[in-house]
């Protein structure tokens, strides 16, 4: 009990945050959807053939995973500088609550910043003209990569001293992530090596099981095993990277 | 009762020649602080202060030493939660959340702390009251001038009504006023019996608030009395000068003593008989003039 109420108060401050914010949240989580959309959903996409269907119906679940990490990874970041130069990480250090509060507040926030941008995405992918089919289970994998990559960069924010670090995770992780894992093109047109290794990456697996649920399929549960794992992995590592700080 | 037993930390750190050695912060620590204490921790920057203090409060661990308040090593396994229920902490350097008003910065203190929501909505009120802050309580903390967030940093502090308070270098940029108000404050807790442990750079400050007074050089204990006392084994009289390098300084049991050599330093310029300081004490203990 005494945990659920402590992380419900750092989810509250990040929704104290938010609530301030939220129009100029939203706004800004469009543009980068749109010209997506507009890019390859209209222009390139008219001349691809992905079998059936339209390369829209193809990229929409592509954009919402890897929204989805990149939501959800920088929303969790200003951890970073929280922990090295505002130093207002030391108040939860300091406070009688258990690590694990403060880390499950933590990433419960991004999940939900990272929800309303696929939200977002869903609606203006109608507004398009795509065909995709909701689904209970299609949230549950949103929900599941958005906790993958908010663990992410948490513990990126615990380990990384300096802010240029910081931002190479996004360069060197992320970005190549954003584009190789299933998400404008599937992964068996990638060379053997390069395949297995992006196979074995969580965002792939969202990928592909967005995709599946999207046009009416179910859902593998393999993929949702690996999603879970690196779930679960996340949290174990994120907490002890924090309980560490928390002496 | 706070009790420290050879205390010792220890950081990584990079020679002139560029090795890899360790540079020991605080060297082998012991002292005890009693409840209700009002006790001071002086020394000179870099002697190791904000270092235990950060260890007292959990949030460094030691490389050697321990720890105890009320018999219970505070490192102990499940020890941390009752630990840091009982303490407050003003730390020395702003560590506000950025981007939370005062009143939201209060009250996420106040709701980590498992405060109920009329009580800490009443105690937050009370204390931005004292500290003279109740006008900005809607206005984000960058806002806030430099004592107006040293204010805020002790109000802070105390809204869980903590049992032991450190406070690191309380008073810096604090205009005369405000300081004479939070050492009020600090008396007062101590007679409701809260324990301040408490650095300064302000001689005059651990002069007039502290029962005891440790001083720290290079993370060694080099002494700890009364301030009282302190003055008197140097000698409660003091005799200073214009000499060949600057001031210079002795120290004087009897005030006979003191003027008789005075007398005989004619010759010098800006000769002057005057009560011995703790300033003194401390410049003598360490080698360096603190305070401003
Ligand atoms: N995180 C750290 N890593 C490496 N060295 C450190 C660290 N923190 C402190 N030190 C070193 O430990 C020594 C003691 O530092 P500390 O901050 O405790 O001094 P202080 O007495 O509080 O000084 P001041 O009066 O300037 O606040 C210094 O030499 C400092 O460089
Ligand atoms: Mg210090």
């Amino acid at each position: 009990m005494q945990m659920l109420y402590d992380t419900w108060t750092v989810f509250w401050r990040d929704w104290v945050v938010l609530k301030r914010r939220l129009t100029k949240f939203i706004l800004a989580r469009m543009v980068a959807p749109m010209l997506y959309l507009v890019a390859f959903g209209w222009g390139l996409g008219r001349s691809i053939n992905v079998g059936s269907g339209s390369y829209l119906d193809f990229l929409v679940p592509g954009i919402l995973a890897l929204n989805s990490m990149n939501i959800s990874f920088n929303s969790i970041t200003p951890v970073h500088a929280e922990r090295i130069y505002h130093k207002s990480l030391e108040e939860y250090i300091l406070a009688p609550i258990k690590p694990a509060s403060y880390v499950l507040g933590k990433v419960l926030a991004a999940v939900l910043r990272s929800l309303i941008s696929s939200a977002i995405i869903l609606i203006l992918a109608y507004a398009f003209g795509a065909h995709i089919m909701l689904s209970p289970l299609m949230l549950l994998v949103l929900i599941l990569n958005a906790v993958i990559f908010a663990e992410v960069g948490f513990f990126a924010a615990m380990k990384i001293s300096t802010y240029e670090e910081m931002s190479q995770v996004n360069t060197y992780i992320l970005l190549p992530m954003s584009f190789l894992c299933g998400t404008f093109f599937t992964t068996q047109a990638l060379p053997g090596v390069l395949r297995l290794v992006i196979e074995a990456l969580p965002l792939t697996h969202t990928s592909m099981l967005l995709r599946s649920l999207a046009g009416g399929g179910g859902a593998e549960w393999l993929s949702l095993s690996v999603l879970a794992f690196y779930a679960l992995a996340g949290f174990y590592l994120s907490h002890r990277a924090f309980a560490k700080l928390a002496a | 009762m706070i009790v420290i037993d050879k205390l010792t930390k220890s950081f990584p750190h990079k020679d002139k020649q560029g090795k890899q050695t360790e540079k020991l912060a605080v060297d082998g620590l012991s002292l005890a602080v009693r409840p209700g204490e009002v006790f001071g921790l002086l020394g000179p920057n870099g002697a190791g202060k904000t270092t235990t203090i950060r260890m007292l409060t959990m949030q460094l661990k030691p490389t050697a030493g321990c720890i105890a308040y009320g018999g219970r090593d505070i490192y102990s396994p499940g020890e941390a939660q009752r630990v840091k229920n009982r303490i407050g902490v003003v730390p020395q350097h702003v560590n506000f959340d950025q981007d939370l008003t005062v009143g939201e910065n209060m009250e996420l203190h106040a709701r980590l702390h498992h405060m109920e929501r009329a009580e800490r909505q009443a105690r937050i009120a009370e204390l931005l009251n004292y500290v003279e802050l109740t006008d900005v309580i809607n206005d984000n903390v960058r806002r806030l001038s430099g004592g107006m967030k040293r204010r805020l940093l002790i109000a802070r502090a105390l809204i869980h009504k903590p049992q032991i308070l450190f406070m690191d270098e309380p008073t810096v940029a604090l205009d005369p006023q405000v300081r004479r108000r939070i050492w009020d404050l600090v008396r007062g807790l101590a007679r409701d019996g809260v324990t301040v442990f408490l650095t300064t750079h302000y001689i005059e400050e651990a002069e007039n608030l502290c029962q005891r007074v440790a001083i720290l050089n290079k993370g060694k204990l080099s002494a700890l009395d009364t301030p009282a006392n302190f003055k008197e084994q140097l000698g409660k009289f003091t005799v200073e000068w214009d000499g060949e390098n600057g001031r210079e300084y002795r120290f004087f049991g009897e005030k006979e003593a003191a003027a008789e050599f005075a007398g005989k330093q004619e010759a010098a310029g800006g000769i002057l008989i005057r009560p011995t300081n703790l300033e003194d004490v401390f410049i003598e203990l360490t080698g360096h003039k603190g305070g401003l």
